[in-house]
């Protein structure tokens, strides 16, 4: 049950401006009533794209094929909701960079095969910066050698090594290496004691 | 050198180390409700796997289940459509599912405790970032994404790095009218949203031993709103007595043994963390927010932050925050007017809640052009504060009385806010739209500043009235 591996991301970027950007505002609540997670790109930041009124990233043109999503810090704070990086991933994002990210977000955005990129304060708002006055420009993510590629320009990115190496593997999604261990899940399964009953630590205590 | 109480669940959880470097952790106890888990369920369905262990496993409904009129089909048919869902999934993997008919259902964190189904020393997941709530009890307890469900039904465990532990200590005593909500949002505000992310907190101190089970409950649940996934509370007498005789709590010579297991898994006395940070209780006022998120938070006799005068990486976001809630760098916070009142939530909607609340509002009227409601956390909690009389003492002074569930907290059900109206909520976000008005603003505070708010109809100190 292996994925493909992720050794490259490459494409145009939208930067999209603010800290503690939470998983409220990139998807609404009300749009997590429905049992599948079919058609949510439509509505990723759907309240703040209301607000600025055309204005929004997500709706100015010039950044409409976008592949790679550029914030700031705290993105994706509060709300376990995996309906987030699934509304993003239907946009069309395929990478996330940014300054710090909340971390169940990160880790629900690596199982469905998006990287979010670690990068310095300044480093986050240069690459806002420099997208916004030429938003043509293609960034390249190299997550063998841990950079990314603007120009001229490289930056060092960080990135959990565990989560690194799942991606080049291609084992972002653990579901497979999890049902690999069946046999060693079934011995943890019965050798914890409040599932066993605790009646055979009973036993080992009296025998001590 | 000791060894955490993290360390030490982890350890016993451990079923082995990835290829990636991530451990595979087994989790003793999933539960599961209607938003979250529907995709995961389909996920098995489509890859053509089955529930590994549907004993480990509990499901209720919460999140879109209406608080006024509960009859079925829901005139929501999206949440009908959901309901429906989650029923078929229960019935065909034979997960014990709490609905209405049983009369255990409730907020997935209030009836997880409350059944004694959360115990210490396990490893727990949930579809939901309040998952850190049964930290309380000395488990260690993950807010997971659906695809994270769906590798907890086919495996029960999970992919995931040991994070590093805070200690979080608060001695001393609390004042009058200062309440474990102000105690988090305390913290929150002196380490940040993000200052948590990749810590586990522990909270301990004079004031964590002295709490009830339903206190250490409320600050264990807004962990992730200071970044932290996992907050808890070392176990001790409190959390077993709190647990003894509860419907999935082991009984007799059985209970005697789980108490010794339960203690050896707290922290040992020479344990290593990351860090200590160290509290002074009696510093600790009633606290609200004033902002977008639960870090911009002030004492209630403080004033709202002036963007000029922050730090420069705060400048931005005070700004964006008093554009959205309409307010003014340097005002006070306390007369603020308020539109509606809101007592419930998985922070805030438990039994002892419910008393500080009524204690307030006793004898006293909801102000004109307040509309305000309490809704109980659970079926079982609605029972008690009944037989109690307290819904009375809510109706009588202008509040409604609602059935269980998540309603207000982030407005998946029928109850919402309309337009800019303005929140005094016990529950835990106050996010840009939160509670169901794009445009709604949300202060949070304890269920007795909500009160106090309601009756007289603006902010006020609780201490006061």
């Amino acid at each position: 049950m292996k994925n493909k591996s992720i050794k490259q991301v490459t494409g145009t970027a939208v930067p999209v401006q603010g800290n503690d950007i939470d998983t409220d505002r990139i998807i609404p609540a009300r749009h997590l009533r429905s049992i599948t997670f079919e058609g949510l790109g439509q509505y990723a930041f759907e309240d703040d794209r209301k607000q600025a009124d055309g204005k929004h990233p997500f709706d100015e043109p010039q950044y409409s094929d976008a592949s790679i999503l550029l914030v700031n810090r705290n993105f994706g704070s509060g709300s376990s909701r995996e309906h987030a990086p699934q509304a993003l991933m239907r946009w069309g994002i395929n990478a996330i960079i940014g300054e710090s990210f909340g971390e169940i977000f990160f880790g629900n955005s690596t199982t469905i095969g998006i990287p979010c990129l670690t990068v310095k304060e300044q480093e986050a708002q240069f690459l806002q910066e420099s997208i916004r006055s030429d938003s043509s420009q293609s960034i390249n993510i190299d997550l063998d050698k841990q950079l990314i590629n603007l120009g001229l320009h490289t930056i060092e990115f960080q990135l959990i090594e565990s989560v690194r190496q799942s991606f080049l593997s291609g084992e972002w999604d653990s579901l497979g290496q999890l049902l690999e261990a069946s046999q060693d899940t079934q011995k943890v399964y019965e050798g914890l004691p409040y599932i066993a009953g605790f009646t055979h630590l009973f036993k080992e205590h009296s025998t001590d | 050198m000791g060894k955490t109480l993290l360390d030490k669940v982890w350890d016993a959880h451990t079923v082995r180390r990835l290829p990636t470097g991530q451990d595979q952790l087994f989790i003793g106890l999933h539960l599961v409700h209607e938003v979250t888990s529907p995709q995961a369920f389909g996920m098995l369905r489509d890859e053509g796997l089955q529930i590994k262990y549907p004993d480990r496993t509990f499901a209720t409904v919460d999140h879109i289940i209406p608080t006024d009129n509960t009859k079925r089909p829901f005139s929501d048919q999206m949440a009908e459509a959901m309901f429906l869902e989650i029923e078929n999934n229960v019935q065909e993997s034979g997960i014990p599912f709490f609905n209405e008919e049983s009369g255990l259902q409730g907020i997935v964190h209030v009836i997880g405790p409350e059944l004694g189904l959360t115990q210490p020393g396990m490893t727990i997941a949930c579809g939901d970032s309040h998952t850190s709530t049964h930290g309380a009890f000395g488990a260690v307890a993950f807010g997971i994404g659906t695809s994270q469900v769906r590798d907890i039904l086919a495996t029960q465990c999970m992919a995931l790095s040991r994070p590093k532990v805070r200690r979080i200590e608060v001695n001393g005593r609390l004042g009058k009218g200062v309440f474990a909500k102000d105690v988090i949002l305390h913290i929150i505000g002196t380490l940040g949203v993000h200052g948590g992310v990749g810590l586990a907190y522990e909270y301990a101190g004079d004031i964590f031993d002295n709490f009830s089970m339903e206190e250490r409950m409320t600050v264990c649940n807004m962990s992730i709103e200071g970044g932290a996934r996992v907050g808890y509370v070392n176990p001790d007498k409190t959390a077993f007595d709190y647990l003894k005789d509860r419907r999935f709590c082991p009984t007799g010579s059985n209970y005697q043994e789980a108490v010794h297991w339960w203690k050896s898994m707290a922290s040992d006395s020479n344990a290593d963390y990351a860090d200590v940070v160290i509290i002074d209780g009696a510093s600790i006022e009633p606290m609200v927010t004033w902002g977008i998120n639960p870090g911009q938070v002030i004492g209630i006799n403080d004033t709202i932050p002036d963007p000029t005068q922050a730090h420069a990486g705060d400048r931005d976001s005070i700004t964006e925050a008093l554009e959205f809630m309409d307010f003014d760098a340097g005002a006070p916070i306390a007369g603020t007017p308020i539109d509606v009142a809101f007592i419930g939530s998985c922070t805030n909607s438990r039994i002892s809640d419910l008393r500080e609340a009524a204690d307030i509002v006793k004898g006293n009227r909801v102000a004109k052009n307040v509309s305000a409601i309490v809704v109980p956390g659970s079926q079982q909690v609605l029972n008690q504060a009944e037989t109690e009389g307290l819904h009375e003492i809510f109706q009588e002074s202008g509040f409604e009385w609602r059935r269980a569930g998540c309603s207000m907290c982030l407005a998946m059900n029928p109850d919402k806010l309309v337009g800019n109206q303005i929140c005094a909520s016990s529950s835990n976000r106050n996010f840009k739209g939160r509670q169901g008005s794009p445009t709604g603003r949300t202060l949070l505070m304890s269920p007795s500043m909500v009160a106090a708010a309601a009756l007289s109809g603006s902010v006020v100190d609780v201490r006061t009235v």
